[in-house]
């Protein structure tokens, strides 16, 4: 059971936002998704996560379609979105207990996983700080938690890094790396350094479109160029003299 | 169930945010005992409690707007509610689980309300009861308003639409000065929109005058019926995209 994606399409009032994306991933796999601001990333997400319906094509999540079974999708995944969507009144644990309720855990339960979340996020010392009071780098640590407390078997992380000073990125970095392998991870990012560091395979995308596909050394190989700053600028650039 | 669940996270929200206790609760009751206090040098009884404490009541309902308003406004802002569109919660677990928490803050602002105003020496009356019920109606008002805001606008446009929302359910109400005295187009259009109404209403039903309750009522009721409608709509409409 994999991630199919079938010419999946988005336009915004005549503007195409999302290209005729075609691709698949695999279970488990750890998934990059790279390009500029603007290049259909955080579209993509939303169209997989049926926060938004295509225009045309489908993706096939697992075994269900994102245009026939929404419901059925949306059961399996979860989502830290770009902005960091932690609620700002509620406290660390409050946020994480919130979100296992929704998703139909009881009082008990939802305590058990908040405390567990917290725990392998480095979580457990603020779980009585508010929102509003945490840094960058905390605050994405518990949108991801969030996103993690469901339990879901595809997870998306649009942007995760943005903002962060290094240290708060290396931290965040291992935590990912421990995600990794256990559940499928699609994410998002402009940083080149990111997908290097974290992603088994990338997709370069650009105005909308899927330039590449493959892993870092399919890449090297295809273009000739060693350093993945290189592929990409050289991958996206050619797509301008088209 | 999960309604409920998303309306514990916004009474939380909404209670533990300061601005909520001082535009609220203590803003009100100080323009209660402001305005009291120059009944007495008034050649008119529009500040006697017994006619401002009801329209006061009502004024202070304006707030729950602005709350409604800016919770949606921000969970739309952080992308907050673009997690929990992500969950399979149904549209109308997110309208009730908005909503539901305003009711007992409404109930708070009247008994709060109407409490200060016995202690200023507004006489106690029996009909403070059914009273109750028809400003918790009153109040469905304000919060359709306030997800009619938070829907189609972002937070800080919130803020802005507030301002112009206050001044006209105010200005527009009769609360500060008699509506008659002004009369004309003026008095029309205070009587085409639903806040005079309103005020009128909780007015009458404090008098214990239960036949001139009903009409303001329907006025009242109509209206919210459809802010609550144009909400909903939007609302759905934004969770497809
Ligand atoms: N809701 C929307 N309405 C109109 N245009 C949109 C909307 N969302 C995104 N876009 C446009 O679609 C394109 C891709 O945006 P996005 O997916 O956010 O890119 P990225 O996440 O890669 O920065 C941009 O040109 C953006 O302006
Ligand atoms: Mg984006």
């Amino acid at each position: 059971m994999e991630i199919v994606i079938k010419e999946l399409t988005k336009t915004f009032k005549g503007r195409i936002a999302v290209d005729h994306l075609s691709l698949t991933i695999g279970q488990g796999e750890f998934f990059a998704l790279l390009g500029e601001n603007g290049a259909g990333k955080t579209t993509t997400i939303k169209l997989l996560s049926c926060l938004m319906k295509p225009t045309g094509g489908d993706a096939v999540m697992l075994g269900d379609s994102i245009v026939e079974n929404p419901q059925a999708v949306k059961k399996k995944l979860n989502i830290s979105p770009q902005e960091t969507a932690v609620a700002r009144n509620l406290s660390v644990k409050e946020n994480l207990e919130f979100i296992a309720k929704i998703y139909g855990s009881d009082k008990r339960e939802a305590e058990k996983k908040a405390n567990r979340l917290m725990n392998k996020f480095g979580l457990a010392d603020r779980a009585k700080s508010k929102g509003r009071t945490l840094s960058g780098g905390l605050e994405r640590r518990l949108s991801i938690a969030m996103a993690m407390i469901s339990e879901p078997e595809i997870i998306f992380l649009d942007e995760p890094t943005v903002g962060l000073d290094v240290r708060a990125r290396l931290d965040l970095w291992q935590i990912l790396l421990d995600l990794k392998g256990q559940i499928t991870i699609i994410l998002t990012t402009h940083y080149l350094e990111e997908v290097e560091a974290l992603a088994d395979r990338i997709g370069i995308m650009h105005k909308g479109r899927l330039h590449a596909l493959g892993t870092l050394d399919e890449l090297k190989e295809q273009t000739g160029q060693a350093k993945l700053q290189d592929i990409f600028l050289q991958l996206t650039a050619e797509a301008k003299i088209q | 169930m999960r309604a409920l669940t998303f309306a514990v996270r916004n009474r939380k929200e909404i209670l533990r945010d300061p601005m909520t206790l001082l535009f609220g609760m203590v803003l009100p009751l100080l323009m209660l005992w402001l305005f009291s206090m120059m009944a007495e040098n008034m050649p008119f009884d529009l500040f006697t409690l017994e006619k401002l404490a009801p329209a006061i009541i009502v004024f202070s309902f304006s707030f729950i707007t602005l709350f409604t308003g800016m919770l949606i406004g921000r969970d739309k802002s952080s992308s907050f509610l673009m997690r929990i569109f992500a969950s399979p919660m149904a549209a109308t677990d997110y309208l009730v689980g908005y909503a539901l928490p305003l009711l007992p803050i409404a109930f708070l602002q009247i008994t709060a309300c109407y409490g200060t105003a016995l202690l200023l020496g507004m006489p106690f009356t029996i009909d403070a009861i059914p009273a109750v019920g028809v400003l918790l109606i009153i109040s469905l008002l304000y919060i359709g308003f306030g997800l009619f805001f938070g829907t189609f606008f972002t937070d800080r446009q919130v803020g802005a639409m507030f301002a112009i929302f206050v001044n006209i359910t105010t200005w527009l109400s009769g609360t500060w000065f008699e509506l008659d005295m002004i009369g004309g187009t003026f008095q029309r259009v205070a009587y085409l929109l639903p806040f005079a109404h309103a005020v009128d209403a909780s007015r009458a039903i404090f008098a214990g005058d239960y036949g001139a309750v009903f009409i303001p009522m329907l006025w009242v009721m109509a209206y919210t019926a459809v802010i609550f409608g144009i909400a909903v709509w939007g609302f759905k409409k934004r969770m497809r995209g």
